[in-house]
Formats: structure tokens, C-alpha cells, sequence
């Protein structure tokens, strides 16, 4: 191949269909209004030096759950015009090439810039306050990986305008996805898509690993550790062992596609069914990556509005450690269907079921941490309600799926794909909307509206369950998932049309949860109250939202649920006594965006197969991390004793215990 | 918070109805896998059964747990100064629900791998079985009969109550050969193939499709599995053969291309095309030897 041949694939800008030319009108639009807004009213000096160079984890978190929020409107809108074309059979609204895209990148947006980096962002907020730290271990990194994801889904989401998206289906499957079946640019889309982001993601599992292992408060053990925190460090874990997977599948693939590589070809030796066995190899930790953390924010949640401390604790730490075990072993089970002999299916059948063990255990601890608790049912607790019935459904259709035999009729039929979604939206969704109504008040210091949001709650999961349960009908009548079309006499159409209708149910809830933040960012009285829901763990010790450097004094903790225990037996977790000192912080760094940015280059120039553009991209990417690597001794600064006084009055106001001359909050 | 909970019952009436609406709109769900027709079928339709009756007792516990739990534990202004106990946990209940998902996991493992074993083998032993090669390419099915020497496109016959072997394999990308109402499906693949066992009971037009997606016309490739009395077959099979045209290697190629087509029917096809019939053996398994043997 000719290394400076920047050969120009068949349409750079995607124009033509009405629905692509209206993403584009909107997209210039959009942009001209932000860059509008910021100019009018001075704001480009704040975006930078407030966000865009921040190393402080809460920013982050914020950036990453406010790009998830994006996503999640970015993939529903794929997922009603999915519905759209399917709610009748033989409509010509989408075309096949159209719809497979839409469907490939549904996926691929759902799971990768949806789901992972709104948990990811959730960890951010929450898990330093959790433990007391003062930020992660690695602040600068930490910055590095979101804007890695960004780079990533900016890229990704840019196919559907230039060039073309990937249209191969969220797992990629070759021989499809290789370069004899589909050429052109969308499926590099997809690899250099993921390739950015999940290197960032690799490096949030180091980063929160070492986090939470190292950077711990005083007294603060493994099992004094908040479930939140618990299901983080699991998820680092399975991040850490997972991810390198992905990244090497994907690199595989790459040079198959750009370098003609044949690891996966039909002819040269390739192997196929390898791709698969990677993919899911990684695919399938990669479920419990976005599940754990969000049993772990139920957990949170559950707890602190049945008032009542987590049920079976050391089970719930058992079963999280052994799910995530048992996530590694369970792969095949996507394919059974691809001829492995009896054995291995047998033993696939039986990882996979063994799995519901631990799930169960969880699922009773939950009931029993409300048995004989009392129930407040605000936002974030309906959500984590919502999770048990809808999860189960999930889970037990899951156990069937896992029985190889019978698996041969459901596999790639709609009742897999209403398993999924029970599970990814009953669990993940449940679980990010639930922390994000939990801590949006320890992040903004104000409640989102109660009320609307109930609203928002109700139409959502009757949408939801209207939606999925004819999925799992339609999928026994032998319905195949990826389908663009069905002809009439099948008797699929009503069923169909009810899942189209329960979509735009769900799209209305979505709406109307938008409508509550938004309502709320203009109207919501700002309290900056410290504990509004009455929270039992650490983060509601301090002020909301917290000062950058979140403890002026670091706490001292005596057993689990610390501030529980501070307002119910007047233990102190900061002492008065104990003089402040200044505190050594990161400086914001511009380095994370500018390499980012550099990345996102090569993406590109590698996705179009211009390799000029994408060595200049790598080079870019080396000369930050050069950069860096020269400076880092005068990256940091002190945050002296006179600013950190009205902080620590907050702390000792809260949670100063008896010692705190009577100043107990008797909650 | 007491105005909202009225509107809880009364959002739950509506999902009931709507519930009620759902299960009234499938009054005719015995079609495809829930309407076995061989017994392939009825063995997954068993192990199905099984397993949805042992979910049920698991959906109808937790769903019992967690409506009388959050009614009677629910916060109201009569209960307001009530100070949950300090409970760390209770190892024997703790016991007792790891112990229930581990016999249900147990009761479902041991029929899944017992039915496991059993697809492997002809699902009437004692009968003589015939084979078909189903081979997929975009975007159609094509059916080779290596004893009868024919070929269809789009639709194949079998003989009623006689196993038979489907070998399957693909042109080009991996699909997935699925007959709902005969059994379960098995990949097709490039360069390694496989088999399954299907059976019909008796005479009767099955529905089957490609099941993983290939590409454009993906939504396309349905075919039907036509099964008829064996003599009938046979007279079928003698009447192609004088009948039919036979298929050259060119057009055989050419139908290969990416494209839909509709039913066709050869009495021969190209002779390069046929197998060596000596049997792979384990065709479940992806036969290694087989794949490089191939690529040479």
C-alpha cells in the first residue's frame, strides 16, 4: 500500500437522507448556539480554566455523566426510529443500510458512551468522598481518561455524518466486519471508536483500583468500606483483566482492515470464530462492569431510605467478588450455537447459571435490608424499587438463556434481546438514573423536583415494560433480532406495534426527567445543605456542593456507615483538636484536552486510512506525554490553612461528635 | 407523599389492564418455538417448560417479599419517630436463600446437559437418517442433496418422521440456521462445518430464516422446510431429476453473489461443489483439521 495515498472513500459528507441532512442541520446549529452563548456572555476563559482543565474528580464526574446524558439521547433517538420502522410490517422509513447502522450504533453508543462512562462519572463523584480521600490517586490521568472517552464518542457519533457508520451489529462479528464483506470507512469508525475511549477506560480501572486501595481515610478497612466503593473496586478489577482484551481485538482487527492482516479472514489462514471468543472474552465482564456498579449505588440507596443499615454486608461483599469471578468464565454462552460440542456447552451452562447464586443472594439482602425499616420513597429509592422486579425479570430469563439446549431457539431471537435490555435498563439505567438523583444534590447542592420526576419515573418504566415484555413473546414467535423489516402473516405485528407505542412512552419519561433537571436548575431553592437525605456514609459529612479539596481535615472512622454512626452514637470522625494543615493539591493542566484532541486526529486519519494524519495524531500523543513527563514536578500547589475554616467548621458541624462542645446533629 | 401513593394503585391498575390487553393480544402464541413439530422441538419445548415453572417459583417469592415488605415497612405519619433495629444481618436466613437458587440451579443444570447430549445424536436412532447440506451466502439459503445429486434455493423438502442431517456452512459471512418449529438453531460457517439434527413429525410447511445478522438483505432470507410423506419425497426427488435444470459451475458462482433470488430447484449441481462424504465425524465440534486442511 501507498503510505501518502489519502484516497477519498465514496461520500466524505453524508447528505441526502432527510433524516442524516436534519442531524446535520442540527448539528451546525447546536454548535453555532454554544459557541454563540459563550461568547455572549465571556465564557470561553471559565470553560477552560473551570472544565476543560480540571483535574478535580468531581468536575470530571459531572463532564462524564452530562457526555452519558448526551449519549442516552443520542442512542434513544436511534432506538425510536428503529421502533418506528418495525411497528408495522414492510414500512419503508428506514432503509436496510440505514437501519443496520442505526442498530450497530445503538448498541455500540448504549453500552460503550452511555452506560459505562455515567457509572464511571458516578464513581468519580462519589467514591473519594466515600473513602476520604482528597481525589484519586492519579488526578491528571483521571482527566486523561475522560477526555479519551470523549475523543472516542466524538468520533464515533461524527460516522453517521462523515463517511458512514459502521453497520456490523455492536459486537462486530467478522467475517462480516472484515474488509472483503464490508469495505469502506465505518467498521475503522467502530475500532478507533472504542480502541480511544477504552484505553481511557483502562486507565480509570488503575486509577480507581489504586484509589481505593491506597488512598483510604484512617480506619476506613476494606469491610468498613461503603457498597459503592466495594462494587468500584471489583469493577476496576474486572476493567483491569478485561479491558487489554478489547484492545487487542480491536488492534487485531485493524491491522486486518488497514494493513490487510489476515487474523480473521476467511482465507489466509484467519480465523473467524477467534473474534468472537475475544470479544466476548471481554464482552462478557464488560456486562458485569456496567451491572456492579450499580448494585452498588442500589445498595447505597436502599439502605439510606429504608433507614436501616445494608443487610448481610460480608454477603454482599462475597457475592460482588464472586460474581466478578464467574463473569470471566461464563463467554461461550454467547455462542452456543457455534458448534462446541456437548462438553464445553455443558460446562458454559452451568458457569453461566451459577451466577443467579450470588444474584440471588444479593437480591434478598436487599428485601431484608427493608424488612422492618421505614420506607421513604423519593426519586432515587423509586428507581432502586423499580430495579428489583424489573431485574429479576431480567435474571430469571437470563437462567433460561443459560441452558444451552434451549438456548439454541432463543439465541439471536427478540427474547434474548428483551433479556438485555431487562437487565441493562432494569439494572444500569435503574442504577445511574438512581445515583444520579442521589448525588445530584451532594454535586449542585439542590434536590431535582420531586414531583415531576415522579412523573418522569412512572411513564418511563410502564414505557419500559410495555416495550420489553412483547419482545420476549415476539422473540418465542421466532423473530430474529437485526431485522429491518417483516412481512405481514407472521403474527408479529401487534406485538410489534405495542413495542413501538411503550418506546414513546419511555421517550416521554425521558423527556420529562429532562424537563425535571431543567426546571429544577432554574427553580430549585439552593439549600447547599450537607446531608439532605439523611445519608449514613461519608460524602454527606461535607459541605455541598464540596470544596475541591473535599476534607480539611482528614477523617478518622470508626466502622461502617461512619456518619450514621457520628449522628446516632455521637462518634467523632473529625477532630477539632487536630490543627489544619495546608493541603497539597494538583493544578488544572491543559495536557489531558490538548492529547486528547490529538488522539481524536489520529482516530480519524486512521479511520479514513490516511496515515500521514494518523502518525501526526500519534506523534502529537507522544510529545504530551513528553511534555508531561518534563513538568510534572510543578504540577501542584498548596491550599493554605485560612481558606480551608468555613470548611471545617461544616465537617465539625456534622460529624464532630460529642467532642464538638454539644454541636451533635441528632439527625 | 400520601396524594402519590393513590396514584401508585391506580398506574398499577393501568399496567395490570394493560397486561390483560398484552396477553389477549397473544392469543396465538403457539407458533414457532412454543408450536414444536419434531422432536428436536419438543425436546428444547420440554426444557423450556421446565425452566419457565422454575422461574416462576423464584418471580412469584421475590415479587410476594417485596410488595408485602414495602406495604408493611413503608413510611407514614403514624410510624414517623420509628427507629429501624441495628441489623447486621442473620447468617440462617442468609443460608437458606443461597441454598434455594442453588437447587433450582442444580434442577435446570441437570436436564440442560442431559438434553445437551441427547441433540448430539439423531433424534431417532433406529431410523435411517438422510443428509442435506444447508449452505448459506448472501443473502439466500441453498440445499444441497449429496445422495439424490439435486438442489434447491429458498426452500427445502424433507421426508416427514426421518431424521435428518443438516450440515451446514456459509459462503461468506457467519448466519445461523434456524427452524423454530423443527428445533433450535447452529451457525453457519465459513470453512467449518457443522451439523444439526431435525426432524418433522409429520407433512407440514415450517418456517425457517437466517437468524444472525449478514448484511443487507439479511431480513430476507426466509426459506421453508417442506415436509412431506417419504414416497412422496422420492417421487419429488425422481421428478426434479427429469424435470429440473441441471446447474453449471458458472451459475453456481453467480448465485453466490450478494443478492436475493427466489426458489429454485436443480437436478444437479456442480461437481467440484460436492463434498467428499466421508463424515467429519464431530461436526458439533469445529473441526480444526478440517478448517487448514481447507485453506490451502
Amino acid at each position: 500500500m501507498d503510505l501518502f495515498d489519502m484516497k477519498m472513500p465514496d461520500q466524505l459528507i453524508v447528505w441526502g437522507n432527510p433524516l442524516i441532512n436534519g442531524a446535520w442541520i442540527s448539528i451546525i446549529l447546536v454548535t453555532l448556539g454554544i459557541v454563540f452563548v459563550l461568547t455572549k456572555y465571556k465564557k470561553w476563559r471559565w470553560l477552560w480554566d473551570e472544565w476543560l482543565t480540571t483535574v478535580d474528580h468531581k468536575k470530571i464526574g459531572i463532564m462524564y455523566i452530562v457526555s452519558a446524558l448526551l449519549m442516552l439521547f443520542r442512542g434513544g433517538v436511534d432506538a425510536l426510529l428503529m421502533r418506528i420502522q418495525l411497528a408495522l410490517p414492510n414500512l419503508e422509513f428506514l432503509d436496510a443500510q440505514h437501519y443496520n447502522e442505526i442498530f450497530t450504533t445503538h448498541g455500540t453508543v448504549m453500552i460503550i458512551f452511555m452506560a459505562m462512562p455515567f457509572l464511571i462519572g458516578l464513581m468519580n463523584v462519589a467514591v473519594p468522598l466515600q473513602i476520604g480521600a482528597r481525589d484519586v490517586a492519579f488526578p491528571t490521568l483521571n482527566a486523561i481518561s475522560f477526555w479519551l472517552f470523549f475523543a472516542g464518542a466524538l468520533l464515533f457519533n461524527l460516522s453517521f455524518v462523515i463517511g458512514g457508520s459502521p453497520d456490523a451489529g455492536w459486537t462486530n462479528y467478522v467475517p462480516l466486519a472484515g474488509e472483503e464483506l464490508t469495505p469502506g470507512i465505518g467498521i475503522n469508525y467502530y475500532l478507533w471508536g472504542l480502541q480511544i475511549s477504552g484505553i481511557g477506560t483502562l486507565a480509570t480501572g488503575i486509577n480507581f483500583l489504586v484509589t481505593i486501595l491506597k488512598m483510604r481515610a484512617p480506619g476506613m478497612t476494606l469491610m468498613r468500606m461503603p457498597m459503592f466503593t466495594w462494587s468500584t473496586l471489583i469493577t476496576s478489577v474486572i476493567i483491569v483483566f478485561a479491558f487489554p482484551v478489547l484492545t487487542v481485538a480491536l488492534a487485531l482487527l485493524t491491522f486486518d482492515r488497514l494493513l490487510g492482516a489476515h487474523f480473521f479472514t476467511i482465507d489466509g489462514g484467519g480465523m473467524p470464530m477467534m473474534w468472537a471468543n475475544l470479544f466476548w472474552i471481554w464482552g462478557h465482564p464488560e456486562v458485569y462492569i456496567v451491572i456492579l456498579p450499580a448494585f452498588g449505588i442500589f445498595s447505597e440507596v436502599i439502605s439510606t431510605f429504608a433507614r436501616k443499615r445494608l443487610f448481610g454486608y460480608s454477603a454482599m461483599v462475597v457475592s460482588i467478588v464472586a460474581i466478578s469471578a464467574l463473569s470471566f468464565l461464563v463467554w461461550v454462552h454467547h455462542f452456543f450455537t457455534m458448534g462446541n460440542g456437548p462438553w464445553i456447552n455443558s460446562v458454559f451452562s452451568i458457569t453461566t447459571m451459577a451466577i443467579a447464586i450470588p444474584t440471588g443472594v444479593k437480591v434478598f439482602n436487599w428485601l431484608f435490608t427493608m424488612y422492618k425499616g421505614r420506607i421513604e420513597f423519593t426519586t432515587p429509592m423509586l428507581w432502586s424499587l423499580a430495579f428489583i422486579p424489573n431485574f429479576i425479570i431480567g435474571g430469571v430469563t437470563g437462567v433460561m438463556l443459560a441452558s444451552a439446549p434451549a438456548d439454541y431457539q432463543y439465541h439471536n431471537s427478540y427474547f434474548l434481546i428483551s433479556h438485555f435490555h431487562y437487565v441493562l435498563i432494569g439494572g444500569t439505567v435503574f442504577g445511574c438514573l438512581a445515583g444520579l438523583y442521589y448525588w445530584w444534590p451532594k454535586m449542585f447542592g439542590f434536590k431535582i423536583n420531586e414531583r415531576i420526576s415522579k412523573w418522569a419515573f412512572w411513564v418511563f418504566v410502564i414505557g419500559f415494560n410495555m416495550t420489553f415484555i412483547p419482545m420476549y413473546l415476539v422473540g418465542l414467535k421466532g423473530m430474529p433480532r437485526r431485522i429491518y423489516t417483516y412481512r405481514e402473516g407472521l403474527g408479529w405485528t401487534g406485538l410489534n406495534f405495542i413495542e413501538t407505542v411503550g418506546t414513546f412512552v419511555m421517550g416521554a419519561g425521558f423527556v420529562l426527567l429532562v424537563w425535571a433537571i431543567i426546571y429544577s436548575i432554574r427553580h430549585a431553592k439552593r439549600d447547599y445543605e450537607s446531608d439532605p437525605w439523611n445519608g449514613r456514609t461519608l460524602e454527606w459529612a461535607i459541605a455541598s456542593p464540596p470544596p475541591h479539596y473535599n476534607f480539611a481535615r482528614v477523617p478518622r472512622i470508626t466502622g461502617q456507615d461512619p456518619l450514621w454512626r457520628a449522628k446516632k452514637k455521637g462518634e467523632t470522625i473529625f477532630e477539632e483538636k487536630t490543627p489544619l494543615k495546608p493541603i497539597h493539591m494538583p493544578n488544572h493542566t491543559g495536557i489531558p484536552a490538548v492529547m486528547a484532541g490529538f488522539w481524536f486526529v489520529a482516530g480519524f486519519g486512521f479511520v479514513f486510512e490516511w496515515i500521514p494524519v494518523g502518525l501526526a495524531g500519534i506523534l502529537g500523543v507522544l510529545l504530551c506525554m513528553m511534555w508531561r513527563s518534563l513538568t510534572d514536578y510543578h504540577d501542584h500547589h498548596e491550599v493554605p490553612v485560612t481558606e480551608l475554616r468555613d470548611a471545617a467548621a461544616e465537617e465539625i458541624k456534622n460529624a464532630g461528635g460529642r467532642s464538638a462542645r454539644g454541636v451533635v446533629n441528632d439527625g | 407523599m400520601e396524594p402519590f401513593l393513590k396514584g401508585r394503585w391506580k398506574w398499577l391498575t393501568v399496567v395490570g389492564m394493560l397486561m390483560f390487553f398484552l396477553t389477549g393480544c397473544s392469543s396465538n402464541i403457539k407458533a414457532g418455538v412454543l408450536n414444536p413439530q419434531g422432536p428436536v422441538a419438543q425436546k428444547q419445548y420440554d426444557l423450556i417448560m421446565w425452566s419457565i415453572i422454575l422461574m416462576s417459583v423464584i418471580l412469584v417469592v421475590v415479587f410476594t417479599l417485596f410488595v408485602v415488605i414495602l406495604i408493611k415497612y413503608r413510611a407514614r405519619p403514624e410510624n414517623e419517630g420509628y427507629e429501624p433495629p441495628d441489623q447486621e444481618g442473620n447468617r440462617l436466613l442468609e443460608v437458606v436463600w443461597t441454598m434455594i437458587p442453588v437447587i433450582i440451579v442444580i434442577a435446570l443444570a441437570v436436564p440442560t446437559v442431559t438434553t445437551t447430549f441427547d441433540l448430539e445424536k439423531s433424534p431417532s436412532p433406529d431410523k435411517e437418517p438422510i443428509t442435506i447440506e444447508a449452505e448459506s451466502a448472501q443473502w439466500k439459503w441453498i440445499f444441497k442433496y449429496p445422495v439424490q445429486g439435486i438442489e434447491t434455493v429458498n426452500y427445502v423438502k424433507i421426508p416427514a418422521n426421518v431424521p435428518v442431517r443438516f450440515q451446514l456452512e456459509s459462503h461468506d459471512a457467519m448466519n445461523s440456521f434456524w427452524v423454530p418449529e423443527l428445533g433450535g438453531q447452529e451457525y453457519t460457517m465459513a470453512k467449518m462445518p457443522m451439523y444439526l439434527w431435525l426432524e418433522a413429525d409429520k407433512p407440514g410447511t415450517y418456517l425457517g430464516r437466517g437468524a444472525n445478522f449478514t448484511g443487507r438483505d439479511f431480513a430476507k432470507m426466509e426459506f421453508t422446510v417442506e415436509a412431506e410423506k417419504p414416497s412422496d419425497f422420492d417421487d419429488w426427488v425422481k421428478q426434479v431429476k427429469e424435470t429440473a435444470p441441471a446447474q453449471s459451475k458458472e451459475e453456481f458462482e453467480k448465485l453466490l453473489e450478494p443478492g436475493t433470488v427466489g426458489r429454485m430447484t436443480f437436478s444437479s449441481y456442480p461437481e467440484d461443489e460436492k463434498k467428499d462424504s466421508s463424515d467429519h465425524g464431530h461436526g458439533h465440534g469445529s473441526s480444526k483439521e478440517h478448517h487448514e486442511s481447507n485453506s490451502h
